[in-house]
């Protein structure tokens, strides 16, 4: 499809833009193009950029807001104490259980569920499309609560629906240990987004010619060939961006834990930790060194994904 | 084919209800929830015992009020200016993207990228500080400027994907037909581009409702903390009381306006986010 269409053409009978120079005609509409998206470029800039700078710098201090007369330059100090330091290693390793174990099991259950929609009979679509669209409609807090509520040991029921299964301790409290408290962490994002997935690879699945599919069936293909060698290799494009952006956001993750544990029995993840030591203990210095560490992570996980599965960030959103 | 079979139709049945167990799971409980009494918080059934609206008085008329409809009033607010500039300043970026020529298309479309990567945390530290210093802090535009950087990207990325699907010719040829300039744009392309930028909009009122970084971090009072933000704070009438049936009813109060809008423009919104991501 093309871009765009030039704003005259000789057959409008504008003969007076007609006859303008080419190169005049072009530098007037490089200049519109920018007078028009010129705002919204530096607005932009100037909410991110702006703030990554100043965090780079004002990592390079030891600077408490408690304290602003003491603040020093001291180089890469903060870096140096927070990379030696085991609780970043530990935020960064819960970080990355729950960015990829949310992601794989989102990617599952989201391709299951786009399988569903995909071959339900027309009645039944509207409703399964509605209905997966009201985690969307939800905010994360509130879902954060929800799960919080239903499986805390004072407010909480799921106890008692599970304490015929053998095993169960009727009185586990979920919130008293890590892995417990990253089930119901993981729970909750994983409810919250995966019909955000599935609605990706519905429209990846739409994109698949069904003369493909078909054609494979006629020549005795079995289900899993046809999904191995047709559908999945066809929807490459709307694959990669899904997990792409699920695993930038699940690696910001922050409502969920701060509503349920607040980091509590070594759930804290990397967001909370960049929260806690700039915005409650008013260590700037510090903070900003966490916050420049975590934007190096997320530009890595870029980095990687791009090299590792050859997408073009831009073109596979940018194109068809 | 064409007539499912009874099995076929069974088979749908069972598929559906667990897709809708699915989605309703966290509504219907925290729905249950808030309308437990105090004293039937911990019998760790699913259903109140006996239906009481004592939740609701207490942040709507009660004790709990203020701290409530200011939040209410805040979000509102704040999300709906937010959305304004952010759909003002990209339709304006999504029209000239989609339809006219010029150098560094490409560098907007990978900087709205980029930002929407940006880790929300890494920018509220300097922001903090910043708004501190300058006055911005517990304050709206201190909370509108940085929910920019959310509503801005997916904004121009969604609505560059509406305005390449619209037939521009349509303008040139209403010129034809004696049309001014002016009213070719508004007659053949306004109407075209209006449902796009209306999807635009819910999607960016979401995402700018649905922060809670930002609205812990930049926000200290009942003067700009939003509905997120508040919840995370809210302590209860008394000291000793467990606000889980306030949280709850708050919480009901701020889902079911924005699922009702959800539910209402569903096929909009769906072909806004698949769009936006997919084919951009």
């Amino acid at each position: 499809m093309s871009t765009s269409v030039k704003t005259s053409s000789p057959a409008t009978g504008k003969q007076k833009r007609a006859a303008q120079p080419y190169s005049e005609r072009a530098k007037g509409e490089r200049r519109l193009g920018w007078l028009l998206a010129g705002p919204a470029f530096v607005v932009m800039l100037a909410v991110t950029a702006y703030p990554i700078v100043q965090a780079a710098y004002d990592s390079l201090f030891n600077y408490r807001l408690t304290a602003p007369s003491e603040r020093e330059f001291i180089g890469l100090g903060n870096y140096g104490v927070i990379l030696t330091d085991f609780v970043w290693w530990r935020d960064l390793g819960v970080t990355l259980l729950i960015t990829v174990v949310t992601v794989v099991v989102e990617l599952i259950l989201g391709f299951a569920l786009a399988l569903v929609m995909h071959k339900a009979l027309k009645s039944v679509r509207g409703l399964l499309r509605t209905a997966i669209l009201v985690p969307y409609g939800i905010i994360t807090v509130v879902s954060a609560f929800a799960w919080f509520y239903a499986f805390d040991i004072n407010s909480g029921y799921i106890n008692n629906w599970f304490n015929w299964v053998p095993g169960i301790d009727p009185d586990l409290n979920w919130f008293a240990g890590t892995w417990s408290s990253l089930f119901v962490i993981m729970a909750s994002e994983i409810w919250k987004t995966t019909p955000f997935i599935s609605l990706l690879l519905l429209a990846g699945l739409a994109q698949v010619p069904d003369e493909l599919t078909e054609a494979a069936e006629v020549d005795g293909a079995t289900w899993w060939e046809r999904m191995s060698r047709v559908i999945l290799p066809n929807m490459k494009a709307a694959i990669m961006v899904a997990v792409l952006f699920r695993a930038l956001d699940a690696f910001r993750i922050f409502d969920n834990v701060f509503i349920m544990t607040n980091g509590a029995f070594g759930t804290e993840v990397l967001s909370l930790l960049a929260y806690r030591t700039s915005i409650s203990r008013l260590e700037i210095g510090m903070g900003s060194a966490v916050s420049v560490l975590l934007f190096i992570c997320v530009l890595l996980i870029c980095f990687i994904a791009i090299k590792l599965f050859k997408v073009d960030l831009a073109g596979a959103r940018g194109s068809k | 084919m064409k007539n499912s079979s009874t099995k076929e139709k069974v088979t749908w049945a069972v598929i559906s209800v667990l897709v809708l167990l699915y989605a309703l799971f966290p509504v219907a409980s925290i729905l249950a929830t808030s309308f437990k009494q105090p004293s039937d918080l911990t019998t760790g059934k699913f259903l109140p015992t006996e239906w009481s609206t004592v939740n609701y008085e207490q942040i709507l008329v009660g004790e709990a009020q203020g701290l409530f409809l200011s939040s209410l009033r805040n979000s509102i607010g704040i999300a709906l200016i937010a959305t304004f500039i952010a759909v003002v300043l990209a339709t304006l970026c999504a029209y000239a993207i989609a339809r006219l020529d010029f150098p560094g298309k490409k560098m907007i479309l990978t900087t709205a990228l980029a930002v929407s990567i940006f880790p929300v945390i890494s920018i509220v530290t300097p922001l903090f500080n910043l708004w501190r210093t300058i006055g911005l802090y517990d304050t709206w535009p201190g909370l509108i400027i940085p929910y920019l950087s959310l509503t801005l990207p997916i904004s121009i990325w969604t609505l560059a994907a509406f305005f390449r699907q619209i037939p521009w010719e349509l303008e040139q040829a209403a010129q034809v037909d004696g049309a001014t300039t002016w009213q070719a744009f508004r007659k053949a392309i306004v109407p075209l581009a209006a449902p796009g930028v209306f999807t635009t909009a819910i999607i960016a009122f979401f995402i700018a409702w649905n922060d809670f970084v930002y609205g812990i971090s930049l926000t200290s009072t009942e003067a700009a903390r939003p509905v997120p933000a508040a919840l995370a704070f809210f302590t209860g009438a008394s000291q000793f009381e467990e606000p889980t049936g306030a949280i709850s009813a708050a919480a009901i109060i701020v889902t079911i306006p924005i699922v009702l809008l959800v539910l209402l423009f569903q096929r909009q919104i769906v072909s806004g986010l698949t769009q936006g991501a997919v084919k951009g």
